[in-house]
């Protein structure tokens, strides 16, 4: 434990200079702070309530050096940038690829770029936010991001703004033994409407490390339809932290999906700071061989009138393990908050396992609360009675698992990822691939 | 060679018997109905004949068309013909009840040597037999009985039975719960899918299905075996007598007793 937070605390020395020449003056000081604070925390230990049921022994075995920028082959990633149509930023290791990449067709308002552009341009906008929703006070993962972060994204979006079509940010991994550090920053500001994609994915068999944060803004009636896809290559691992303050009236839909890595952790995390801001999370996770895949969501109902929805649902087999752990906290003044968060796990073999845990710590007295979570099997009486309809015992299971996931994919609303959702779900499931007929 | 022999079948579950004794032939065109008070065994025995694995047959055999049936799977004997119209359908949220049906039929067609049916050839064949039981086509496009009523259910069950064209149907109790204007759309549909090449088992409680579907042979389950089997007289004696009447001849190796009414 001591040895990779030493190792990651001389990775940030050896960067230094380079790391330095990236932004003001304020975020070099945000920098220094972050990787103070990391050596302070150090990785967290199942001790850490909020890590209680993941151990990272197997991501911490391994020392992770900084992607470089160079080193891959364009050829092989073009077909995966292209199977993201439209406006896409794309990242390789974690640096930025113009040439992957493409964002005609977005209103001249809207500010899209690179991070690292971002800190040479807009310096002001940076400044004001990065750092300041996402804090590194409260995660060593955040805190090393926040040191090691060379690129990402900004996205904002003045008073006004709309997005027609989704901007899909696309992290490739292509690097042996390399960890890549990406940073969004999505401000959105008053009225602003957009769709954004963020999709993990991997082309390196050998193990490799993501640890994204997203930081997100969303201003007095903004509304943001946020779509996250962990699909990492199996032996990877994955860190992904998507943090929000809403304002007043604002809406945010998140939806995460984690089907890959080998070890996977995602935060979703949001602020209803202002009244009448609501969210609905939805998560589905699935998970095969040793996968392990951690939830965390984490709504604070900080001021009155605020609505938070959140629907998880795992499906986990053969020897995999799955957490969802979901914090509702609802502030003292805030009252008329109306909340409700439900899990549903299917676990299709006996090795497999999920730890579910509500948390819900209300001080208020005028709300409304409501938390449901279940573990299952599938329904005995529902594969008899599709047996007895000729289906095969394993085509019955299947279509049942496939019928048990699809609530989540219905709640899509992006054809062309909903597709991707389709395959990816399928072949997590043998001969699944007719499936996407099924309702 | 009968389509359905039952001999002497003893069956139970947890070390409880529950069938003691059950014969039973039945041949095709030929539609017999088993009536029984509650706990009789009929439920179990329908359950048994699709392949139920929660219970577990001590004694005796069934052969359909001359074959071990309780050697095969639910699957294969759905592939050979047998078809079980359940009491209590299952919902099955997220999965479309056209594609249900669908695939289905296909996975029965394609072990038969068939060709699948594509969607638009599948949905020509679903109108036709969705008349048959008068349902909406809008059924086909909601989830596998999904907030059906019982009796949208029990007709979604003579559709499938339509649709997968079986040897054998067995229909257990899908007349109970239903009004008398459900009944006789269910006692309808089931009398167009009598055949010359296809036997029936209706399993039911009360006498009333048989005013409208009339069967050629009625058996009595009384204490998990036939007590008594007859023509159509039988089904009315029991509607004026009771069930208690068959007590008044008392089998003399019932350890049980008396039936509950």
């Amino acid at each position: 434990m001591t040895e990779s937070r030493q190792h990651y605390l001389a990775r940030f020395e050896s960067l230094r200079e380079r790391l330095d020449k990236l932004g003001t003056d304020r975020v070099r000081r945000l920098r220094r702070s972050a990787i103070e604070r990391f050596g302070d925390l150090g990785f967290p230990t199942v001790k850490n309530e909020e890590w209680k049921f993941t151990n990272l022994a197997p991501l911490l075995a391994v020392p992770f050096e900084p992607a470089n920028r160079d080193g891959f082959d364009l050829d092989a990633l073009r077909p995966v940038a292209a199977r993201f149509d439209g406006a896409r930023l794309v990242f390789v290791d974690g640096h930025f690829q113009p040439s992957l990449s493409s964002v005609g067709g977005l209103p001249k308002a809207a500010v899209v770029s690179d991070l690292a552009t971002a800190f040479a341009e807009n310096p002001a906008l940076v400044e004001a936010n990065l750092g300041q929703h996402a804090l590194a006070k409260s995660s060593a993962f955040t805190a090393l991001n926040t040191a090691l972060m060379q690129d990402g994204v900004l996205l904002q979006l003045p008073k006004g703004t709309v997005l027609n079509d989704p901007l899909q940010l696309v992290f490739v991994s292509t690097a042996p033994s390399k960890m890549s550090s990406p940073r969004i920053l999505i401000v959105a500001g008053e009225g602003a409407r957009a769709t954004v994609v963020e999709a993990y994915l991997g082309l390196c068999e050998p193990p490799y490390l993501t640890n994204a944060v997203s930081e997100i803004v969303l201003e007095q009636g903004a509304q943001l339809e946020h779509y996250r896809l962990q699909d990492e290559s199996a032996r990877a691992f994955h860190v992904g932290l998507v943090q929000v303050t809403q304002g007043r009236d604002s809406h945010l839909v998140s939806h995460s999906f984690s089907f890959g890595a080998s070890l996977a952790r995602t935060e979703v995390r949001t602020v209803l700071g202002e009244e009448g801001s609501s969210c609905a999370l939805n998560g589905l996770y699935m998970g095969r061989v040793q996968q392990h895949l951690d939830n965390l969501t984490s709504i604070d109902h900080a001021s009155s009138h605020c609505t938070s929805r959140e629907l998880y649902k795992g499906v986990l087999d053969q020897r995999s393990t799955g957490v969802f752990s979901g914090r509702i906290r609802v502030h003292p003044d805030a009252q008329q908050t109306d909340a409700s968060q439900t899990n549903k796990n299917l676990l299709l073999s006996e090795d497999a396992m999920v730890d579910t845990k509500p948390q819900l710590e209300i001080f208020a007295d005028d709300v409304k609360c409501t938390h449901g979570a279940a573990v299952g099997q599938l329904d005995e009486d529902a594969i008899f009675y599709l047996r007895t309809r000729g289906m095969a015992q394993q085509d019955a299971k299947r279509l049942l698992t496939y019928a048990f996931a699809r609530e989540m994919v219905e709640l899509i609303r992006l054809d062309a990822f909903k597709a991707r959702i389709e395959t990816s779900i399928a072949t997590k499931l043998p001969n699944g691939r007719e499936l996407a007929e099924a309702a | 060679m009968h389509l359905l022999e039952i001999r002497n079948l003893h069956a139970g579950v947890d070390g409880k018997e529950i069938l003691r004794g059950v014969n039973l032939t039945i041949d095709p065109g030929e539609v017999h109905a088993i009536m029984g008070p509650n706990g009789s065994g009929k439920s179990t025995l329908a359950q048994l004949l699709a392949g139920r694995d929660t219970y577990s047959v001590s004694e005796g055999q069934v052969l359909y068309q001359g074959e071990d049936l309780l050697s095969m799977s639910p699957e294969d004997r759905a592939v050979a013909g047998v078809f079980l119209a359940f009491q209590y359908p299952v919902e099955i949220p997220g999965v479309g009840n056209m594609y249900f049906m669908r695939t289905a039929l296909n996975a029965i067609r394609r072990r038969r040597g068939l060709e699948e049916l594509d969607a638009m050839d599948f949905l020509a064949l679903a109108k036709e037999k969705l008349k048959l039981v008068e349902m909406d086509q809008k059924f086909m496009n909601r989830s596998v009985n999904e907030g059906f009523s019982g009796g949208e259910k029990k007709r979604n069950e003579i559709l499938q039975l339509a649709v997968l064209d079986p040897k054998l149907a067995i229909l257990d109790e899908t007349d109970s719960g239903l009004d008398i204007d459900a009944l006789k759309i269910i006692a309808h549909g089931v009398n167009g899918q009598r055949r010359p090449d296809r036997a029936m088992l209706l399993i039911t409680h009360y006498q009333r299905l048989l005013n409208y579907v009339v069967p050629d042979r009625v058996h009595v389950m009384a204490d998990g075996r036939i007590a008594r089997s007859g023509d159509r007289q039988l089904a009315m004696e029991l509607e004026q007598k009771g069930y208690a009447w068959l007590e008044q001849q008392p089998d003399p190796t019932s350890r049980r007793g008396a039936v509950a009414q």
